[in-house]
């Protein structure tokens, strides 16, 4: 059996255990706000896997959008609105065992079929970081496989949410 | 991660805090595209594209659902998912 793990593999563990016991606490503790700084945790180790697997960009773009302004969006919407810090518990027990039940028996069948799929890993060896020009070429050429136009389609929507965004929450 | 969203949003009653879930639902199947792409696919780019414009995605739709929860806040001073049980007329 072959033993020598790679520090590679050392590293996705620690941060798969971190990143499951964090999302665990997020759903369910009982203070909102704290919630929030577990979900902060989530994406750390989010991007943190992200850069396990040479895609720096992306793992930087995570670090931006996602904990630098989604969390910060969270936490000053939780204390906007006055959410009862916290949650009152009157959760009837049913329902809190369907959940549970049908939350770890599809993980059991994701995970079972997971681990006894055999996938074919790419037969080209170990590859590069994937560089900035790369991403650049492909996100602003038009040619078969590069993707300008579903970028310009998100520039069209991310106008369309700050606008939609401003209406909803004006002051009459 | 995915099924600890899917059960946070499954029992949680503030509305906030299904928003919450839902990133982690979000979150988790960004890394599944990632990790397909780099290890099944290193040659192409799609599951890494596909992850950025998610990320793009779900940070529009988080902010217009944060504006909507402040805007039902302002109506009904309450976000508790019992508080929003009448429709306008």
């Amino acid at each position: 059996m072959n033993m020598d793990i790679t520090l590679q593999q050392v590293a996705f563990f620690v941060v798969a255990i971190f990143i499951t016991i964090f999302s665990v606490l997020t759903v369910t503790t009982s203070k909102i706000l704290r919630s929030a700084t577990y979900l902060l945790f989530v994406l750390f180790g989010t991007a943190a896997i992200y850069f396990l697997l040479d895609y720096t960009f992306l793992g930087a773009v995570q670090l931006m959008v996602y904990a630098g302004g989604i969390i910060v969006l969270y936490v000053f919407s939780i204390l906007l609105t006055n959410s009862d810090q916290s949650m009152n518990k009157k959760l009837n027990k049913g329902k809190l065992v369907a959940s549970i039940i049908s939350a770890l028996a599809g993980a059991a069948i994701v995970l079972f079929i997971v681990l006894t799929h055999n996938f074919v890993p790419a037969a080209s060896g170990e590859t590069q970081e994937l560089g900035m020009k790369t991403i650049g070429h492909a996100l602003m050429g038009s040619d078969k496989y590069q993707y300008l136009l579903p970028f310009e389609a998100i520039s069209v929507l991310l106008l369309a949410c700050i606008i939609g965004g401003l209406v909803i929450a004006r002051k009459r | 991660m995915m099924f600890a969203g899917i059960f946070g949003f499954f029992t949680r009653k503030n509305t906030l805090a299904m928003l919450i879930s839902l990133e982690l639902i979000l979150n988790a199947s960004d890394i599944n595209f990632a990790v397909f792409n780099r290890y099944l696919f290193p040659a192409q780019l799609e599951g890494h594209f596909f992850t950025l414009f998610a990320i793009a995605i779900a940070a529009a739709e988080t902010a217009v659902g944060i504006a909507i929860i402040i805007n039902i806040y302002r109506n009904v001073r309450g976000i508790q998912v019992k508080d929003i049980e009448e429709m306008k007329h």
